[in-house]
């Protein structure tokens, strides 16, 4: 393989001495660029000029897809959009015959820029101690700069949540884009939601102190549940005091009673997603968003009826029981759809760098019979309706944010995943990573040795 | 002082009835009682089969004298009639811990890990103890014999039930009365082993199954070399092991697998042991069979679950409830399968559990006769004591029980167990049948009364007219002791002694006001026992299935010529549209244009993908361990020893078209074990799922892992990657030197860890190595270089980008992740266009999984190589069959879709890169092993089958038997580091 033939955005393959000679010039510059750039690729500046996306298959994200179509965006937001529209003559104009724009895709649920390295605590800030600590907020420690959140652009994952993790009441989400200088500048939506990890009916078996070593029934169940019950009222009725001593995280729950935060509750099973709903309702919270619901299919109305979406789990994961289906992932969120529920798939049991394997992971329910339009409103539209961003991003509509990226073929494949131009607020965000210069130092290193 | 002596040597004196002739004696006159006991017309079963009819057994000083029909009883003979009544020999159980301590768990918190023995002048490994006899630490428990008694027992043989290698026996007869002169019948007696390593001793080696196998295996060949006379120092372990030998040599395996496992360790020694099974044997009962093992089964039927709960119900596999259903019907298979063996107390809660786990494992189908063999002569002749236990004969122990009839009847009453000659009173014989319902008289009333229950305790329900009163009652050495109030009265209370042969209870009364009367119970109809005859209600058995979990198979596959007709066939070099394949006898017989079906099955594909079986060249799936991290080297582990074909998550990877993988061992050390490579036949046993004559390969790791970065150890070497060279320089050096030793003739110590070592030297044994970091690939280069050999592949080699022009000089693959990163320091630079640079170098590339979720789609991950650094469809696509079967040497047999290679196949729904497509049907040698129609059908089946077993434990809690709380038992998924 040849170094020219590696860059996919490449179309005027060079040929001959001259080519080669050219290529290897091309790759000093990029060389000397790198050294620049060194850890973290530069965000983009604000939009000045207007864009035009013209000829593309335009992939909505609620459902609807347009071919031939036009995209124009102005100062980060979508001015028009449909296949009649008359050519632009200002601005930049792109070529997308034959690609395919689909809106940025959204990360829910992720520690993304919490942690660097899994394996090195000093890079870890996802989990703080205490088990009821609403407070504690992701959006201050978020590493804007992190190589991990970088990577997640070139696939055509923009946005995400970032998420505390551990313990009972982990703390406050907040959403960010990822090309951004610092976290204030990163900041879409902050402290967004507050995330609960209801307890398991179920627990692994305490072998040392003589237990089964399987999972057997969790017997603090109830007592658990109780003691998120008292904090849940305490909260509640903290807020109805005008005059009072400030206790911060009751202050911190506030937002979930008059909706302006949503209340995620991390929960797999029937009947631990059954009283965590009926909790949360009756202590009065507006928003409420199940984040797993792995046995979710089973009380689809229950959860219809109360207005709950689900953050479903990632499909690329294998079955919890020894019983189910072998591709029960694979078709759960098809399940949930056909059931009417609202869903978006989160990949919250996976390591951070797997969120780029968002897309394919909602390719994955198209085996399973569902529509590749929907399929894709998973990551994209669904996704900016839970977490209260639709207003702004989700779907390629006008008036809405110009977060949205083209890609040479079906970007929900991995083998056509290929993107050649991201956009988040109309800015025109680097695919280039750490990964791509060291893709291209070596390539160079041969290239340059002649092999 | 003086007077406490003296009481004490009176006691002993008193209990020492049969004290050595030999013994002085202060405290009386030296008698003997040399009276015999004679039990006439009873039943006596002399062994299980060899029974008579109105019998004689002569007794005297602890031993039978005579057993037979017409015996001539002695003049000085205590005489009992047993008219009615059957003699059986006390039962024996070989797998105890009677009078033994067993140690206590050590106490590692803080303490980093121990490599090397706490003691001096034994083996090697603090786990093997075969200097260990249970005799040195026995201390006779007469409240648990007396427990042992009761449930039948007449004698036990002990061991100290910890460590690998646990050293000898001791077989006691349970008798309070005799001195340890006189119970110990043999104080070695067996040697026992197991897989399990001592609780008591920290040496971290062995960590695993097949670590502890090894370990086993090492110390027969060190037996042998120390015997030879070729070791200059003492090792009381080797020593105590070589005068073991002629022991019998029993194994506690405790599972169906680990049954198979003990026996192939013994078949490579000459050893047949005895076996300790696990009451699963059922399962795979040809496998057992085939061992000609001998067993030790515990009758561990699990409870039912409590499956009220539907949500709790839920975390219950089916393979659990099977269990539950079929467990009891395992002694039945065995016997019927012509497996000896004997019946144990092991894992049973009390000793009094046994007889219903008996009358379970009868209902199921075990003849009682066999099962009185199991308890008998069969224990008996494992210990090589048959004229001294388990049976009835001139000069054997007195050890007999005394029952009301045959003894495995539900109402059958123990009278009395002689041990030694020394009886004890379970039940006394003169004990009266009171049940019955009677008529009592007392001022004016009459009260009826029935009395229900058992015969050794038997209720009491007291009416007057229709009206229950209160009533109390005791019953015991013929002792009636019955109260009552009358609410108008007063209290009542009657004491009579019941006389044998009577219909009348005639005692005292003590009337309300005080005043003393006669009173008589009257029986006015005898008792009837409810007709509840479980015996001849059939249970309901479920079917096993291969392996015994959902999903799967009743019928294992069967070999099909099959005919794809019009696929898109991707050959391996190029992709075919609108072509046939067709499939004969196990291979691929013809790829072209318009082919003849011939008799063979036809499989419409039109539309369809048909591409060789997906090849994974790093899984962890199938494995019932993979670290055995207790050395730096563990050259000598197998992952073959510790296959698990039971293992869900070959079905899996099935469903996603991977037909064979390369178990590899983990990352523990940098010299791992053997990896063994397998062929996904869902439902063929461990060895059934090996890979033919498949070439030898070992694991090798490099970097944190087996520097032990990521967690707190600190004191094994390596700890740097300086270190971890000299492991290599230092092994391959002394492989080198072993080897050369032993191919001059002169005497070696056989070394499982050097010979496995050599191999690799002599070339025929290839090397999977886990690396990340570019300093450490180019160096175990050079190391195998300096050695004269070549690296085969680096696995993960996740900087292999970096130093791809020295790979490919060197003439080693890469086998990496497609996109993993960011989840330790060392992958900081790993990038997702690695198999491409890679592959443009020259180097043979496959992507591969390490991990049971990514192993099932591993097509995909082969669509990434597409994306990330453009890799043309064919090329991607060999990353995950051809390749890899290049790189396991295997490319001549399976990895593309050649004529003359293996009918491995997978038929796709869609393009195989795509994330879209799906496996429709997968094939080894032309068997179909995942069908998706069969699987919609084994969907329907799970879901009944777990219906009606939750039906069977409703009702079975319904009618008042015993359950547990549902658990469960997920299997620990492993990937590299897993340790």
């Amino acid at each position: 393989m040849k170094f020219s033939d590696i860059n996919s955005n490449n179309h005027c393959p060079l040929e001959g001495t001259l080519g080669v000679f050219l290529r290897r010039l091309t790759f000093l510059v990029m060389l000397a660029l790198s050294f620049t750039t060194s850890a973290q690729q530069t965000p983009a500046p604000k939009q000045s000029e207007q864009v035009a996306i013209f000829g593309a298959t335009a992939h909505i994200g609620n459902g609807e897809v347009i071919e031939n179509c036009t995209i124009i965006f102005t100062d980060g937001k979508i001015t028009a959009i449909g296949s009649d529209l008359m050519a632009p003559t200002i601005g930049t104009m792109i070529d997308a015959k034959g690609k395919h724009v689909y809106p940025g895709i959204i990360a829910p649920s992720k520690s993304l820029g919490l942690v660097e390295v899994d394996a090195v605590r000093a890079t870890d800030d996802q989990d703080e101690i205490g088990e009821m600590i609403p407070h504690v907020r992701s959006i201050i420690a978020y590493n804007a700069e992190s190589k991990v959140v970088e990577s997640m652009r070139p696939n055509g994952v923009l946005l995400g949540q970032v998420t505390p993790q551990g313990g009972t009441i982990s703390g406050t989400s907040s959403i960010v884009q990822f090309d951004a200088w610092n976290w204030e500048d990163a900041a879409v939506k902050t402290d967004d939601g507050i995330h609960l990890n209801w307890p398991s009916f179920f627990r692994r078996g305490r072998w040392w102190m003589g237990e089964d070593t399987g999972y057997i029934p969790n017997k603090e169940y109830t007592g658990q549940v109780g003691d998120i019950e008292v904090f849940f009222q305490n909260s509640n009725a903290y807020g109805k005091s005008a005059e009072k001593e400030t206790n911060l995280p009751f202050e911190a729950m506030s937002g979930l009673f008059d909706g302006s935060k949503h209340l995620y509750i991390h929960a797999n099973g029937e009947k631990e997603m059954t009283d965590a709903v009926a909790t949360a309702k009756k202590a009065g919270v507006k928003n409420v968003v199940i984040v797993g619901g792995y046995r979710a299919n089973k009380i689809a109305d229950f959860l219809k009826e109360n207005n709950v979406p689900v953050l479903v789990n990632l499909t690329h994961s294998l079955p919890e029981y020894d019983d189910d289906d072998y591709d029960l992932p694979y078709k759960l969120p098809k399940l949930l759809v056909d059931a009417g529920l609202l869903v978006g798939l989160q990949n919250e049991g996976a390591a951070n760098f797997q969120t780029r394997n968002l897309p394919f992971y909602a390719g994955q329910t198209v085996g399973q019979g569902l529509d590749k339009e929907t399929a894709l409103q998973l990551v994209t539209g669904n996704t900016a309706k839970i977490l209260g961003i639709d207003d702004r991003y989700g779907t390629l509509e006008v008036g809405k944010s110009a977060t949205l990226f083209i890609s040479e073929g079906d970007a929900l494949d991995m083998r056509t995943n290929k993107l050649s131009k991201a956009y988040i607020d109309g800015r025109d965000v680097s695919l280039e990573t750490h990964q791509t210069e060291l893709w291209k130092r070596y390539m160079g290193k041969y290239e340059g040795e002649g092999k | 002082m003086k007077i406490k002596l003296l009481a004490l040597s009176f006691l002993l004196g008193g209990i020492s009835l049969f004290a050595q002739d030999y013994f002085p004696k202060n405290d009386g006159v030296k008698t003997k009682n040399n009276n015999y006991t004679a039990f006439t017309n009873a039943k006596i079963y002399m062994t299980p089969t060899q029974v008579i009819e109105k019998g004689t057994l002569l007794i005297q000083n602890g031993k039978v004298v005579q057993v037979g029909k017409s015996v001539s009883i002695p003049k000085n003979a205590v005489v009992q009639d047993l008219d009615g009544k059957s003699i059986y020999p006390s039962f024996v159980d070989i797998f105890s811990n009677f009078g033994v301590k067993t140690p206590e768990r050590a106490n590692n918190a803080g303490r980093s890990a121990q490599y090397g023995p706490e003691r001096e002048g034994f083996y090697w490994n603090d786990h093997i103890m075969p200097e260990n006899n249970a005799v040195s630490s026995f201390s006779y428990d007469s409240k648990k014999a007396e427990e042992l008694r009761k449930a039948g027992f007449g004698a036990v043989n002990a061991h100290i039930q910890d460590g690998i290698a646990r050293g000898t026996g001791l077989l006691v007869a349970l008798n309070d009365e005799g001195s340890e002169a006189q119970r110990i019948l043999s104080d070695k007696s067996g040697q026992y082993f197991s897989f399990e390593k001592s609780v008591a001793k920290r040496q971290s080696y062995p960590g695993s199954l097949m670590g502890a196998m090894a370990l086993m295996r090492q110390l027969y060949y060190d037996l042998d070399w120390y015997s030879k006379g070729n070791v200059d120092t003492k090792d009381r372990s080797l020593e105590a092991l070589a005068a073991n030998k002629g022991l019998t040599q029993i194994f506690a395996a405790g599972d169906n697998g680990n049954v198979l496992r003990a026996d192939k360790i013994g078949d490579l020694f000459g050893i047949q042991y005895t076996i300790l099974g696990g009451g699963d044997e059922y399962e795979r009962i040809d496998d057992i069979k085939a061992t000609n093992a001998k067993l030790i089964l515990p009758l561990n039927f699990p409870d039912a679950f409590d499956v009220s709960n539907p949500y709790q119900a839920e975390y219950i596999a089916l393979k659990d409830m099977r269990h539950w259903n079929l467990a009891p019907s395992n002694p039945k298979v065995l016997a019927d399968n012509g497996v000896e063996f004997s019946i144990t107390l092991h894992e049973l809660k009390s000793p009094s559990d046994l007889k219903e786990k008996l009358m379970k494992a009868i209902t199921y189908g075990l003849s009682k006769t066999k099962a009185l063999e199991a308890l008998t002569t069969v224990p008996a002749s494992i210990l090589g004591m048959s004229g001294q236990i388990g049976s009835l004969q001139t000069g054997s122990q007195a050890n007999f029980l005394i029952t009301s009839g045959e003894i495995f009847d539900e109402n059958t009453i123990l009278y009395e167990n002689w041990v030694q000659g020394t009886k004890d009173i379970i039940q006394s014989m003169d004990l009266v049948d009171i049940r019955g319902n009677y008529d009592l008289n007392v001022n004016g009333n009459t009260y009826t009364v029935s009395l229900t229950g058992s015969i050794d305790k038997p209720k009491a329900e007291l009416k007057k007219g229709d009206d229950k009163v209160d009533s109390k009652m005791d019953f015991s050495d013929n002792w009636l002791n019955l109260s009552f109030s009358d609410d108008n009265m007063g209290s009542y209370r009657m004491i009579a002694r019941v006389v044998p042969g009577s219909n009348t209870i005639s005692g005292k009364m003590v009337l309300p006001n005080g005043n003393e009367t006669m009173a008589n119970l009257t029986k006015t109809s005898p008792f009837e026992e409810k007709s509840e005859d479980k015996s001849t209600e059939k249970p309901e058995l479920v079917a096993l299935s291969y392996p015994n979990v959902g999903f799967g198979y009743k019928e294992k596959p069967k070999q099909e010529n099959i005919l794809f007709k019009n696929a898109t066939v991707w050959t391996g070099e190029a992709i075919l549209e609108n072509t046939d394949v067709l499939i004969k006898n196990g291979k691929i017989d013809k790829v072209g244009k318009d082919l003849r079906a011939g008799g063979a099955t036809v499989v419409d594909a039109t539309g369809k993908h048909l591409t060789a079986g997906v090849i994974d060249e790093h899984s962890h799936i199938a494995a019932l361990a993979i670290n055995e991290g207790g050395h730096n080297s563990s050259a000598e582990v197998r992952m073959k020893d510790v296959i698990d074909p039971t293992d869900m998550d070959i079905y899996r990877n099935l469903a996603g078209g991977v037909t064979t993988i390369q178990l590899l061992h983990g990352s523990a050390n940098p010299i791992g074990g053997r990896s063994a490579i397998l062929r996904l036949k869902w439902g063929e046993n461990a060895d059934g799922l090996v890979f033919p004559n498949a070439p030898k390969f070992i694991k090798f790791a490099l970097g944190e892992n087996v520097k032990q970065s990521n967690w707190n150890s600190f004191s094994r070497f390596p700890q740097t990657r300086m270190g971890v060279e000299q492991v290599y320089t230092d092994y391959f050096q002394r492989a080198k030197e072993y080897d050369a030793k032993k191919k001059s003739g002169k005497p070696f110590r056989y070394d499982e860890e050097m010979e496995t070592l050599a191999e690799i030297l002599n070339g025929e044994r290839f090397i999977s190595c886990h690396s990340y970091v570019q300093s450490e690939i180019n160096m175990m280069m050079k190391v195998a270089e300096k050695f004269n050999f070549r690296m085969n592949t680096f696995t993960h080699i996740l900087e292999g980008y970096k130093v791809a022009d020295k790979m490919a000089e060197h003439g080693v693959g890469g086998s990496t992740f497609s996109d993993w990163w960011a989840y330790k320091y060392e992958v900081n630079d790993a990038i997702p266009y690695n198999a491409a640079i890679m592959a443009s170098q020259g180097v043979t590339v496959a992507i591969n999984s390490d991990d049971a979720e990514m192993s099932r789609r591993l097509n995909q991950e082969a669509g990434k190589t597409v994306k990330y650094g453009d890799m043309s469809e064919i090329e991607a696509w060999k990353m995950v069959t051809l390749n890899p079967a290049k790189l396991l040497h295997l490319d001549d047999r399976v990895g593309s879709i050649q004529e003359g290679k293996e009918a491995d196949m997978v038929l796709w729904s869609d393009h195989p890169l795509s994330v879209y497509a799906k496996a429709e049907k997968t094939l080894i040698e032309g068997k179909v092993y995942f069908d998706l129609e069969k699987d919609q059908m084994l969907r329907e089946s799970v879901k009944k089958e777990r219906n009606q077993l939750i039906g069977m434990m409703l009702n079975e809690k319904k009618n008042g038997g015993k359950t547990r709380t549902p658990v469960q038992n997920k299997k620990e998924r492993f990937e590299c580091e897993t340790l």
